[in-house]
């Protein structure tokens, strides 16, 4: 059997190239994108955001959610409700967004952290199905505007930047992306993240060890859901406008599915998945209204039979088959 | 007085479907340890199936039949291709199959049938019985189901087959060193799953109207039911779905309005689950390490 982990260079330095030049492109992009382009760029990056989050819990932590969309829309409206009540400028806001979806997240954590595999699910499926009724409660009307929505003033660059807003949004997402990746990075590295994937893979077994399951559970949802609050955040000033129904359980599904598909467990699964996320449905749509939902069940179905590590994985695959042929005859 | 009544019984028979969508989670619980987050999907593909063939011309009660051993077959047919190779599979593996399967029935109802909202035929005469206590349809809502949890009641304790399926579930190893087909059981099992939600579809449809999405807060209360119920038991599901429906409809008519019934059913799932995990008549779950 060849070694297929033998490359040309050192998995590290490999990794540090790959990672630098997708920077290098991410930075680059909208100079060559039109406006609704360097749009659909920044929704990939702010998805790319909430799959992060997601994927600490579902790929590396082995919780299942299939309710995230309702703390990204707490997120959206957070911020939404404090730009256009409270007149707190928009950047100031998605801190505060992510802060009350990692509160909200954990002490929805702490009874979930009791309940196993599809019981979470379940109990996520119910928290994503009632969200927005909640939000559309003649009580909360006076800030949530029931559902009519709440609109948010789409923001100019700053510093007298030579940017168009939609440019200069679409780096004010990088930089939480940049921030978010490099967090989960150096968490998923360390200590924690060993105890994250031990919990997933022998909990009986980590729990002997000493590591306490019930805390990494419930700070691994609190995290996710801070996650996605600051990736649903940045969509409400993106996309400049909040509402009940757009953030049906379709939203929910669509993002555990994008991990699916992206690649559970790896870093760049968070990026191929939002890429998805954005990207199908747009093509599919002019087909017909169904076609983006029969794209995403059949593929998803698809990819757990054939490549349960996702795009990621397909990717790898490939890689490793051109990398592979000059080694193999060394190797041989 | 009048109205508290009025009330119940109309939870009773909401609660009625919601207790047949709980026993077909409950059967396929059972049989695999999964929850089919597909279930009402399904129900709901059998409903259009249903209204195809009543559209062409066909009456309502062979088209009824017909529908039911449909998704009978089709219910089967899903386990021995989709499922089957997942049976050892990761709770996470089946749970994204599940929701794969979820979106897609959804979406190929919207391709073959289109959003907009139809209305689907009930078999029974449009009036008020019993003073206007209940419409005719609901009454026959409650005697369909209850006549299909008599059946199947029959079925599993009275016949061979029933027995090998519950045998199957129970401990798939003996019953397999006894000759039985276990494999065979659990794609029969879900065929019946799926037959059940094809008339809970059938018998709700009247009431909420027939679109793509009119299982998903339905699924909910299933799902409730089942837990109250206790998951692992048959009877239980059934007694929980008719409370479940009972309380929905007192707690939408007195205390918090008809705006907040699935965030309360979230509510409800949410304490099962955190201070009586086994249900009203479930039995506790202990695991071997």
């Amino acid at each position: 059997m060849p070694a297929s982990s033998s490359q040309a260079l050192p998995g590290s330095r490999r990794r540090t190239l790959l990672i630098g030049a997708t920077a290098v492109v991410l930075v680059l992009l909208p100079v060559l994108l039109t406006q609704y382009q360097t749009f659909q760029a920044t929704m990939i990056l702010l998805y790319a955001i909430a799959l992060l989050g997601l994927n600490m819990l579902v790929g590396y932590n082995g919780q299942i959610s299939i309710g995230h969309g309702a703390f990204f829309a707490i997120g959206a409206y957070v911020t939404a409700i404090l730009v256009s009540s409270f007149g707190i400028p928009y950047w100031a806001t998605i801190p505060i967004a992510g802060l009350v979806c990692l509160v909200i997240g954990i002490l929805f954590g702490i009874p979930a952290l009791r309940l196993e595999g599809h019981y979470l699910a379940l109990a996520t499926f119910g928290l994503a199905l009632a969200l927005p009724q909640i939000l559309k409660l003649h009580v909360f009307e006076a800030w949530t505007k029931g559902v009519v929505g709440i609109f948010v003033r789409k923001p100019k660059a700053p510093f007298g930047l030579p940017l168009t807003a939609d440019q200069w949004l679409y780096y004010f997402t990088l930089f939480f992306l940049a921030l978010a990746f490099l967090f989960a990075a150096n968490l998923l590295r360390g200590r924690i993240g060993q105890a994250m994937i031990a919990i997933r893979d022998q909990p009986a077994a980590a729990a002997s060890m000493g590591v306490n399951v019930s805390y990494y559970k419930t700070m691994t949802f609190g995290l996710s859901a801070l996650y996605t609050g600051v990736a649903g955040a940045l969509s409400a000033v993106v996309v400049q406008f909040v509402a009940p129904d757009s953030f049906s359980l379709h939203l929910s599904i669509s993002f555990l599915l994008a991990i699916v598909i992206g690649g559970l467990g790896t870093m760049w699964g968070a990026l191929f998945g939002a890429v998805f996320m954005v990207v199908v449905p747009n093509l599919a749509s002019e087909i017909s209204t169904a076609a983006p939902w029969a794209i995403y069940g059949v593929a998803v179905i698809i990819f757990m039979y054939v490549m349960p590590t996702g795009l990621v994985g397909l990717v790898r695959k490939i890689w490793n088959g051109f990398s592979r042929t000059p080694a193999a005859g060394g190797a041989a | 007085m009048e109205a508290l009544l009025q009330q119940v019984v109309a939870g009773l028979a909401t609660g009625g479907i919601y207790a047949s969508i709980a026993l077909a989670l409950v059967m396929i619980y059972q049989s695999t340890h999964q929850i089919n987050f597909a279930q009402g999907e399904m129900g709901m593909f059998a409903t259009y199936i249903a209204w195809a063939l009543i559209h062409w011309g066909m009456p309502y009660w062979p088209a009824f039949f017909l529908t039911v051993v449909i998704a009978f077959l089709g219910g089967a047919f899903l386990q021995r291709t989709v499922l089957r190779p997942l049976e050892n599979a990761s709770h996470l593996a089946n749970i994204v199959v599940f929701v794969g399967l979820m979106i897609t029935f959804n979406s190929l109802a919207g391709l073959l049938f289109t959003y907009t909202i139809k209305t689907f035929p009930s078999p029974f005469p449009n009036r008020l019985i019993f003073d206007g206590l209940l419409s005719f349809h609901q009454l026959g809502a409650i005697v369909v189901t209850g006549t299909v949890l008599l059946l199947l009641f029959a079925f599993f304790k009275y016949t061979p087959v029933g027995l090998a399926i519950r045998a199957g579930a129970q401990n798939p190893l003996s019953a397999r060193l006894v000759g039985i087909r276990v494999s065979h059981m659990l794609a029969l099992g879900w065929g019946l799953a799926a037959a059940i939600g094809a008339i809970a579809g059938m018998m709700v449809a009247p009431i909420v109207f027939l679109e793509p999405n009119m299982m998903s807060g339905i699924l909910l209360y299933g799902f409730a039911g089942a837990l109250i119920g206790g998951i692992d038991n048959p009877w239980g599901a059934v007694a929980g779905g008719f409370i479940i429906g009972v309380l929905e409809n007192l707690l939408g008519a007195y205390v918090i309005g008809t705006e907040l019934k699935l965030t309360a059913t979230l509510m409800i799932i949410i304490a099962v689950l955190l201070f009586k995990p086994a249900g009203l008549f479930g039995q506790r779950i202990v695991k071997r390490v």
